[in-house]
């Protein structure tokens, strides 16, 4: 199986996506932001990072980078585009996922652990995966994930909250949500299910020694489900 | 401008060295001469105070390949892999401005390894702030923690440990110390040391601004009520610039271009230029209107004494200029050639055509002014008798409680959450433990870092304090089951021109030495920072010593959580119940005075090699340093972070209950031992002579001391946790 992960000026997570794609048997290439062309890919990721900085609201220079007009394309056409963290910001920006992010509620950068419900396994991402909640890992300053009355209907009414901040039962309450995001929401699909933003790191769980092993999970049933 | 004597002590020169100046000369400097001989001969850069002393630490050993006097130490990890790695303050401008003072700080500490060409792969930081109650602290407080995360998270550095204390003598200068650990082939190191004549002489980066104009000079000196007026000469730090200047360097590292490089920290382009020139023995000239400005109208005084950040200047083979701008215009980056080696041994300088500057290298480096500062040395203060009465009215449970709750104990998860420590997917130990892990990727290896100081015992006795930091730092180091290898210190103190700041600086240094020589610990990097003093009142001596080991084996580390219920938790080393300048004494009985506790190197040595041993042969399932606190305090960590209890014995040692349990003795650990393996263990330690004896028996949950107080590990939990965050919300 193919993936990419593109490498936008500032990215900081593209290596640690790389070693977790590999670790768990795609083949993958790094492209570079300013090319015009994607590789032939089954799975896109936009890795972490602070692409251009930030500066300008998280994600929205890299939304308007060259090699993103191909991504828009790809995942139009139906391929698999994956955003973790300021990845989950650029696809906002692009609008291929509804809503908007936030700086955090309490105004601080937070890195650790957090539990995630998964809500709809009907799709490629978590199809068969043989748990409900995942221990994955945040590091995000604007993470707070918000949209409007009608488009909060709209994503619920069409199944698109993929995860939700909970506790390791599952639980989703206000005091499990690290970062004031709206109904606990740490991750979204478009209403196709081909493209995916979350905030939360799978590549950072991917081996006993690390914060933690449901990154492994994660990714052995994606490509198994890619397969 | 005509210059005069009076004009170089606005620029902080004394007036005996601007009559040096005038005399090496043989004529009066012109103001740019004049701004570079400021730059470079004030303490931070030229080490004039200190120089005498420094020279006394050991700095060689077996596992050094490079020792102070380059852009950072670099120690052997094996396989042809060497860790590249300094400490270095950035506390007068993280007082004035404490989120961009502590940002560029973390930047500069960066570049100053990946200059080598290492990569870094983790940082730590040493933060000291004023009294809680002071009105400026939880502002200081937040703003270099914003500061310190939002340039080492935007890097993708994963911040992994640190330490933070609190204390009245910094209320009016904080200290900020930042380290970084980067790694590199051993055939790959990049040094400073230009070569070669007509050599091009590279400008990559970012562009030249006005900003931190003096900011080594202003590091220079006390501060004053006018200290605000001082907010210009802070830099402004660009994290994603230096994201972009890392990559572009690594890159071109990668190839075979540089003859020599080094990044523009201090003093900007006059120390960094003429430090390239100096150690290859050369003259170096420069177009200043070659150098991209930011600004307009910038004069050569405004370009040479500028401290913007994220620079680099590089000596490139000739005919790699093309090759070098692609990849720097690949990343966007300025790159410019703005002059070229020369063999007249001056650093001379033009702009529009005309030569605005020419010095002899050797007169700015050799020939910088070197004090041998006059010096108090400090006696033993006498130990206190504290009386039975007193310790046998206090309880337990409650002086527990206030010490858990005492701000320099308490968990730091508040600062330590905003760091990213997990990036780069390597971090097998996070921070709140003895040390922070990272593995050297793709390898079985890992590096243990630590960071430590005890301004306290070094205010009581410098000497002892000196040694004692440096013991720490090797225990710390031990716990996490990895053998140190060198140490890299950041030297905070008040004025040197006062003889009781000098000594303490004298006498620290000299146990830092005395301690790193016993332990075959050198110092490989390092960094001083005097005038840590508002008008006459100066801060407690601080060396903050940042200390390096190897694990083989990733996997034979060891944290020191509470792993297993009936394991057994040991004491190595001797409790005596010394309680002057614990923690205890000080915060719980408002004794102040007396001696720090004393630092037996044999032991430090026996008890942390036989501890080491122990590891390796899979006997320690946790361990932990006993220190700031005493053994109470790090058993209750290691209860807390395990999730279990304890039932503590009630101790054969005849002295007092309160004694035992709050003295800081030194060379001390727990460790967690399986019953089955008992016998072994204490016949490993018997024949190594190290002092033992069994603390208690792990259980599933509560502490319970002698018998008779009982703890639960949710109310440990909360005098540990919530200090902190409440402090801050």
């Amino acid at each position: 199986m193919k993936s990419s992960v593109i490498t936008f000026p500032g990215s900081n997570c593209d290596r640690d996506m790389d070693v977790a794609l590999k670790k768990f048997g795609f083949t993958n290439k790094m492209v570079w932001h300013d090319d015009n062309k994607l590789p032939k890919s089954d799975l896109v990721v936009l890795p972490g990072g602070f692409s251009y900085g930030d500066y300008l609201r998280c994600g929205s220079m890299a939304s308007k980078s060259k090699i993103m007009q191909s991504v828009i394309n790809f995942a139009k056409s139906g391929g698999l585009v994956m955003g973790i963290c300021n990845g989950f910001q650029i696809l906002v920006e692009t609008g291929l996922v509804p809503g908007v992010l936030l700086r955090n509620k309490y105004l601080e950068f937070i890195c650790k652990n957090v539990f995630v419900k998964l809500d709809n396994k009907e799709n490629t991402y978590f199809k068969n995966l043989n748990k409900d909640v995942l221990e994955l890992h945040i590091a995000h300053n604007e993470g707070n994930y918000f949209c409007t009355k009608d488009q909060l209907k709209e994503i619920k009414d069409n199944n698109q909250i993929a995860i939700y901040y909970c506790n390791s039962d599952g639980k989703i309450e206000d005091q499990y949500n690290p970062n004031g995001s709206l109904k606990n929401i740490a991750g979204i699909f478009n209403k196709e299910k081909n493209v995916l933003g979350m905030m939360p790191h799978p590549e950072r769980m991917i081996d006993e020694s690390l914060s933690g092993e449901d990154g492994s999970l994660f990714f052995k049933n994606l490509l198994n489900n890619i397969r | 401008m005509e210059v005069n004597e009076q004009i170089a002590i606005d620029h902080g020169l004394k007036s005996e060295e601007y009559k040096k100046i005038c005399k090496l000369l043989k004529r009066t400097p012109n103001i740019t001469e004049l701004g570079i001989f400021s730059a470079m001969w004030n303490e931070h850069c030229s080490y004039k105070s200190s120089r005498l002393h420094l020279k006394k630490l050991p700095t060689k050993g077996k596992k050094v390949i490079q020792g102070p006097g380059e852009n950072a130490g670099i120690i052997d990890i094996e396989d042809g892999d060497a860790i590249v790695f300094k400490i270095e303050s950035h506390n007068h401008p993280s007082f004035i401005e404490p989120y961009q003072g502590a940002a560029t700080g973390v930047g500069g500490i960066m570049r100053d390894v990946f200059t080598m060409g290492a990569r870094p792969i983790a940082n730590l930081n040493s933060i000291h702030f004023g009294s809680p109650q002071h009105k400026k602290t939880k502002n200081l407080l937040r703003g270099v923690v914003h500061g310190i995360g939002g340039y080492g998270n935007c890097m993708g550095v994963p911040t992994i440990a640190g330490q933070t204390s609190f204390d009245s003598s910094y209320n009016g200068n904080i200290l900020v110390n930042a380290m970084t650990l980067g790694l590199v082939k051993k055939n790959k190191i990049f040094y400073s040391k230009a070569a070669g004549l007509n050599k091009p002489v590279i400008y990559v980066g970012s562009k030249t601004g006005r900003d931190g104009i003096h900011g080594a000079s202003m590091a220079s000196a006390s501060f004053d009520e006018k200290i605000e007026e001082k907010k210009p000469t802070v830099q402004v730090g660009d994290p994603f610039t230096e994201k972009l200047l890392l990559e572009a360097c690594l890159e071109l590292m990668a190839g075979d271009s540089i003859i020599a490089i080094q990044d523009m920290g201090a003093a900007g382009l006059t120390s960094s230029s003429i430090e390239m020139a100096s150690k290859g023995n050369l003259g170096i000239e420069i177009d200043l209107n070659k150098v991209p400005c930011r600004e307009t109208k910038m004069t050569p005084y405004e370009i040479m004494l500028s401290e913007s950040q994220e620079r680099m200047l590089i000596v490139l083979e000739n005919g790699k200029e093309e090759t070098a701008k692609k990849i720097f215009d690949k990343w966007n980056l300025d790159f410019a050639v703005i002059g070229k080696t020369t063999n007249s041994k001056n650093i001379e300088l033009f702009f529009n055509q005309e030569q605005v500057a020419k010095i002899p290298v050797n007169i700015l480096v050799e020939n910088s002014p070197m004090y041998d500062r006059k010096w108090k040395k400090s006696k033993l203060p006498k130990k206190n008798k504290i009386k039975n009465e007193v310790l046998n009215k206090l309880k337990i449970k409650d002086v527990l409680k206030k010490v858990l709750l005492n701000q320099n104990i308490c968990s730091k998860e508040w600062i330590w959450q905003q760091y990213d420590h997990t990036v780069m997917g390597d971090t097998i130990q996070k921070p709140g433990g003895d040390s922070g892990v990272v593995r050297v990727h793709g390898t079985n290896k890992a590096v243990a870092a630590s960071v430590d100081s005890s301004a306290v015992y070094c205010w009581a006795h410098p000497l002892t304090g000196g040694k004692q930091v440096v013991a720490e730092s090797w225990r710390n180091l031990i716990s996490v089951g990895a053998k140190p290898i060198a140490i890299t210190n950041c030297l905070n103190f008040g004025s040197p021109e006062k003889e009781d700041n000098m000594g303490e600086f004298v006498e620290c240094v000299q146990g830092i030495g005395e301690a790193s020589k016993y332990l075959n610990f050198p110092v490989v990097s390092g960094n001083v920072s005097f005038y840590n003093q508002t008008k006459e009142v100066g801060i407690k001596p601080t060396p903050s010593i940042g200390g390096v080991g190897l694990i083989k084996d990733y996997k034979k580390m060891i944290s020191m959580d509470l792993k297993e219920i009936d394991n057994l938790v040991l004491i190595i080393g001797k409790t005596e119940g010394h309680i002057d300048q614990s923690l205890f004494a000080r915060t719980i009985l408002d004794e102040k005075n007396g001696p720090p506790p004393e630092v037996n190197l044999f032991n430090e040595k026996n008890n942390g090699e036989s501890i080491l041993n122990l590891i390796d042969k899979g006997y320690v399932k946790s361990a932990h340093d006993i220190s700031l606190g005493g053994l109470l305090v790090a058993i209750s960590k290691m209860c807390i972070k395990g999730n279990k209890g304890i039932k503590i014995n009630k101790s054969k040692n005849l002295i007092n209950e309160i004694e035992y349990f709050f003295a800081e003795d030194q060379g001390r650990y727990l460790i967690e031992v399986n019953k089955k393996d008992l016998k072994e263990v204490t016949k490993i330690l018997n024949k190594n002579s190290v002092h033992h004896e069994e603390l208690g028996i792990i259980t599933q949950n509560d502490m319970i001391i002698n018998e008779k107080t009982k703890v639960t590990i949710d109310e440990l939990k909360s005098y540990y946790t919530n200090w902190l965050s409440k402090y801050m919300s």
